[in-house]
């Protein structure tokens, strides 16, 4: 594939009044709504798609805070004789401390507190700043940032898995059982929420408002 | 990159012959790759294709792999658990059929969904989608809508993250009771690695530019606003 264009500015899809199908790439006409080739809606890189994001972020945002605040399970030893412990997504982090598993404790802090907290952080910030000025560097850095959030979001996931997995294992009636709590559905919304909307984002806008000039101002390619 | 004067087939009016990077919407003129060879966006440096040869063959037998695999996942004993002769052995299947009655039903269908349905939804889709195109034959019906689901439900299908779930599972189940992993979480981890060398195949715009080329059915949309045929 080559440049469109002549070097210096980058020639964009929207610019030249047409609209790229963000699922196949496919260049259609500005006023085309549906993509031929794959089906998908054709969405011009629009500020208003923001919308989208915030209200997903919104609702993530709702969700995680009684995911943090019930117990993420219930965990009973001889039919409660022995008590029964609740623990929270903190406490859970805590308790795997206390009897020693550094290396598990870490990777569900990571990813049940960091994750989640630092993607609320960069999808409010890419959708703050999305659309503005900014200079190629700049840009390049937030579109690494989108890229890294849209990776590592799903990885939330795995606490929910963990409460999932004990509580049909640990189903030992008189021994022990295992019980998820409140805050295990809470946060499976939350994290779902979270990548909805770190998909509803559009990467493009990050380029938007850019002055024209590709990375790479030495690679001289002919014109069209 | 290639040398662009080669080319020279596209429209800027009608976008014929163009290609957009879905990232940053930088236009590209749309080249035939050779196997190996790589596109880059000349803007964000996104990989814009990376046709491989064999692949499509390649792709749907790591399809089949998954779906066989799966099956394994979820019938054969997952975990199993035992303390002080109360012992207990799950498969996946079993463990949805105990919570089938209980409040805990989404939390589970949607697990479930998560790990087992959507992998073999995109697997099935994937293989609908390529036979015929593999064959040389004209696609299905609806085999873009096919590709375009099964690339979209692409991060809902958790399967991996479910084995790393299992490992943390199994540490804090430790302390309770005893714990064998069984041969469903082997087909498990054996489907990460079957899907990590799917995606090394996996080139949307070398399998989108081989639906429309075999003959594309399309609902007529095209002619009425005016594509170029």
């Amino acid at each position: 594939m080559t440049d469109a264009a002549p070097t210096a500015p980058v020639m964009t899809a929207h610019r030249a009044g047409l609209v790229g199908c963000r699922s196949c790439g496919r260049v259609w006409p500005e006023d085309q709504e549906t993509c031929n080739r794959c089906g998908a809606d054709l969405v011009p890189p629009d500020r208003r798609g923001l919308q989208k994001v915030w209200a997903w972020w919104l609702a993530g945002l709702i969700m995680y805070v009684p995911a943090n605040l019930f117990p993420m399970m219930r965990t009973q030893t001889f039919a409660g004789l022995q008590g029964s412990t609740e623990a929270t997504i903190l406490e859970g982090v805590v308790e795997l401390i206390h009897y020693g598993n550094y290396d598990i404790a870490a990777i569900v802090f990571v990813a049940s507190i960091i994750v989640p907290i630092a993607k609320f952080l960069s999808i409010a910030w890419l959708a703050r700043v999305a659309g503005q000025p900014a200079t190629v560097e700049q840009a390049h850095t937030r579109l690494k940032i989108y890229e890294v959030v849209e990776f590592i979001g799903r990885w939330s996931m795995i606490d929910v898995f963990v409460v999932a997995i004990l509580s049909a294992l640990v189903q030992l009636g008189f021994v022990a059982s295992i019980h998820p709590g409140p805050a295990a559905v809470s946060f499976a919304l939350s994290v779902a929420f979270t990548m909805l909307s770190a998909q509803s984002f559009d990467p493009r806008l990050i380029w938007r408002g850019l002055p024209l000039r590709s990375r790479t101002d030495t690679d001289d390619k002919g014109q069209d | 990159m290639q040398d662009m004067d080669a080319q020279g087939s596209f429209d800027l009016t009608t976008g014929r012959g163009l290609m957009a990077c879905p990232r940053c919407d930088a236009l590209h003129v749309e080249e035939e790759l050779q196997p190996g060879e790589t596109a880059r966006c000349i803007r964000c440096g996104g990989v814009l294709a990376r046709p491989r040869g064999g692949a499509f063959g390649q792709l749907i037998a790591l399809a089949f792999t998954a779906m066989v695999l799966m099956m394994g996942a979820v019938f054969f004993p997952f975990l199993e658990i035992s303390r002080m002769g109360f012992g207990n052995a799950t498969s996946l299947f079993g463990v949805a059929m105990a919570f089938a009655d209980g409040v805990l039903l989404p939390l589970v269908l949607a697990v479930l969904t998560m790990i087992v349905g959507l992998p073999v939804l995109r697997s099935f889709l994937l293989v609908y989608t390529l036979a015929p195109l593999a064959q040389g034959r004209a696609p299905y019906r609806h085999a873009a809508r096919a590709f375009r689901w099964s690339e979209e439900l692409r991060p809902w299908s958790m399967a991996e993250i479910f084995v790393i779930g299992t490992a943390v599972a199994l540490v804090k189940v430790a302390g309770l009771a005893t714990v064998h992993l069984g041969p469903a979480f082997w087909a498990f981890c054996a489907l990460i690695l079957v899907n990590l060398a799917s995606r090394g195949f996996m080139c949307q715009t070398t399998i989108w530019d081989a639906i429309e080329d075999a003959g594309l059915k399309t609902d007529g949309r095209e002619m009425a606003k005016g594509r170029a045929p």
